[in-house]
């Protein structure tokens, strides 16, 4: 069966890529698990600290999430809901969305689907992709996601990364080219290991909010093939007894 | 053929039942003294599944619409909602999303079988144009609910092809207003799309009522296209009965199961490991809300309705008119309405027909699957000219038929079907 869906996988990923937009740079395998519980706390930790201050979860709530992520309620309620927020409350913030259009230059996406209308790997490649370039109003652009409005929210974290240019001779420099990645030139408080396992918590968690019951789904899958396989038996022979008044 | 013989008729309730309403004689009539050919085999199977299929739709999409909210600023919400909210919420979409699809797959099969059958020809003509009103009645049922999640594919692919109205000389600005109910896909659109949503499908399955009504007057045919009505009588349930048919309950009811169990599985794979297919079922674009401000990048149909697509690109403009391309589009599909015409061989099964129609079939089923792909790509000066090649031989299959039927050698049909 794993090799069916693998083999339906692969039939259908040119596509799937295709959906995605994909004529950008190679997007990293995000490699996350979504049975990982503390990855998800991590990354739940991460979202309601760092992002949620500008992007929603408009369509997640905090009690499905706690349940989910088996955060216990008194841990929930000190470290994630903030200001008057409830547990059954939608998982949304106080922005204005016509403030966010005026810093910003752009609507502030809420993130509750971002892993299915991008993709994990897109959201991982994306929060590493950043680099310096003075032309950009904040400051910063990124090589996944050419001109974004938003700034570098981890730039502490991860340091300082510079362009690297593309160019035949192996020796880049700027205004030659486009550029081809990013390397880091100012470390910051975390080390690359720390950093990429930081972003990975935050993908773990941004899919597993783009589909909740994902390993739910799977798991029941899973006794519904069983059910049918035992069916097919009883029709097949069924069929078969029957059949031999026919031949 | 009914049964009013006095040793078989039913005591108590049923008894009771059956002197008020036929029971037994619909019963026996269309089931258990329905005499179907026994050769049917494999291929005969994608009938009955649609009509599960159907069943599917309708059921969950019943549920579906007890928590959906058909407006503007709520339905992309209202999914989220039964995503997450809503208790097997998820199940049911998935359920609804993933059948559509197979709804489209099974169809096509069923379709590809009466081709390979000859089952349109006489007497089968109206069985075979019931089958086509009902494939445009799915065409319509699925374009509507696609309108519904409100994601950004929804809208701009409602856009699109709303627009092709517009392409109709004099009238068409109306005309596509007039299909809106506004100057743009807005609220309006959605409201009355979800109202034709909720009701097609019930005239739908009047239409396969129709249709098994229709094909249970002339017959079910079977790989070697062979009338058992008109072979010799008698076989082991009936002496006055065709000598190459069986009943159809018991045994193509317990052969329908079978296939049905593995029909199951398959679709439960896709339902809880890959709903969205890769992108092919459920389109990522599809996961953000409707921004009538925001074209996205590429427009594609869902697959099903890319190889009409595909025709629809591939045909240029004339005086900028994308006119032709309409037709070109909807006579692809109005075409089949014709098949029954075309047709000229002497014989019905593709067994007994010659190299041509069988060269000719072959093309035709590459070129659907060659311009669904297609239709599913950004259009380039390679994939244009390929969709204009393939949309020719589509064509060329239905307009060449009388020519290569009469012209190609046949062979002899058996008295007796084969097995």
């Amino acid at each position: 069966m794993r090799h069916l869906i693998l083999a339906l996988a692969l039939l259908v990923t040119p596509l799937a890529a295709l959906a995605a937009g994909g004529h950008g740079p190679e997007l990293e395998d995000a490699n996350i698990d979504l049975k990982d519980k503390a990855s998800l706390q991590r990354g739940a930790k991460y979202f309601v600290n760092y992002c949620m201050g500008c992007h929603s979860l408009q369509y997640m709530r905090y009690q499905r999430m706690a349940d989910d992520l088996e955060i216990p309620e008194d841990e929930l309620r000190e470290n994630l809901l903030f200001g008057d927020a409830e547990a059954t409350d939608m998982m949304t913030n106080a922005l204005k969305p016509a403030d966010g259009e005026k810093w910003f230059g752009t609507e502030i996406p809420d993130l509750t689907l971002v892993t299915r209308w991008r993709s994990p790997d897109w959201v991982y490649s994306y929060l590493k992709a950043y680099y310096v370039d003075d032309s950009r109003p904040y400051g910063v652009n990124n090589l996944v996601f050419p001109d974004v409005g938003m700034p570098h929210p981890f730039a502490h974290l991860q340091g300082i990364q510079a362009p690297v240019y593309e160019d035949s001779h192996g020796e880049g420099h700027e205004g030659d080219g486009h550029i081809v990645d990013v390397k880091l030139v100012e470390p910051g408080q975390l080390t690359p290991g720390e950093y990429d396992a930081m972003v990975r918590d935050i993908t773990n968690f941004l899919t597993y909010v783009g589909e909740p019951y994902k390993l739910e789904r799977r798991q029941l899958g899973l006794y519904v093939l069983l059910f049918l396989g035992l069916l097919f038996i009883l029709a097949f022979y069924l069929k078969r007894e029957f059949w031999k008044d026919v031949h | 053929m009914s049964v009013e013989t006095v040793e078989t008729a039913p005591r108590g309730f049923l008894g009771w039942l059956d002197k008020r309403f036929p029971v037994m004689a619909v019963w026996n009539d269309h089931m258990a003294q329905y005499y179907a050919p026994k050769n049917m085999g494999l291929w005969s199977i994608f009938g009955s599944l649609a009509l599960v299929v159907l069943i599917i739709q309708i059921v969950s999409g019943l549920w579906l619409a007890m928590a959906y909210k058909p407006s503007a600023a709520e339905a992309f919400a209202s999914i989220e909602y039964i995503m997450r909210d809503v208790n097997w919420g998820w199940l049911l979409r998935y359920i609804h999303s993933t059948g559509a699809s197979f709804f489209f797959i099974l169809v096509y099969l069923h379709m590809f079988r009466g081709l390979m059958w000859g089952s349109y020809k006489n007497p089968r003509e109206l069985l075979w144009i019931i089958g086509v009103v009902i494939y445009l009645a799915m065409m319509a049922t699925a374009f509507f609910g696609y309108l519904l999640p409100w994601g950004q594919m929804s809208y701009w692919g409602a856009q699109v092809i709303v627009n092709l109205f517009a392409a109709v000389p004099e009238v068409g600005a109306d005309l596509s207003t007039w299909v809106r109910g506004d100057y743009v896909i807005s609220d309006v659109t959605l409201n009355r799309f979800y109202a034709f949503h909720f009701v097609i499908p019930f005239l739908l399955a009047a239409l396969v009522f129709v249709h098994i009504v229709a094909l249970h007057r002339v017959g079910s045919t079977n790989p070697d296209g062979i009338e058992i009505k008109k072979g010799p009588k008698g076989n082991k349930w009936d002496p006055n009965q065709p000598a190459d048919g069986i009943p159809f309950h018991p045994y193509y009811t317990v052969k329908d199961i079978t296939g049905l169990v593995v029909f199951l599985a398959i679709f439960s794979l896709v339902v809880f490991y890959a709903p969205d297919l890769g992108g092919l079922f459920l389109e990522p674009p599809n996961f953000q809300p409707a921004d009538p401000l925001k074209t996205p990048e590429h427009i594609a149909p869902v697959w099903y309705f890319t190889p009409y697509y595909a025709m629809l690109r591939a045909v240029p403009p004339i005086g900028g008119s994308q006119f032709p391309g309409v037709v070109v589009m909807f006579g692809a599909i109005l075409i089949l309405f014709l098949l029954p015409w075309l047709d000229r061989s002497p014989v019905r099964s593709m067994r007994y027909k010659g190299l041509l129609s069988r060269f000719f079939l072959g093309a035709f089923a590459v070129s659907f699957v060659v311009l669904a792909y297609l239709g599913l790509m950004p259009s380039t000066d390679l994939y244009t000219l390929l969709a204009q090649i393939f949309t020719v031989v589509y064509f060329a299959f239905f307009l060449l038929m009388p020519i290569y039927t009469k012209l190609e050698k046949t062979k002899p049909v058996p008295e007796r079907v084969t097995s």
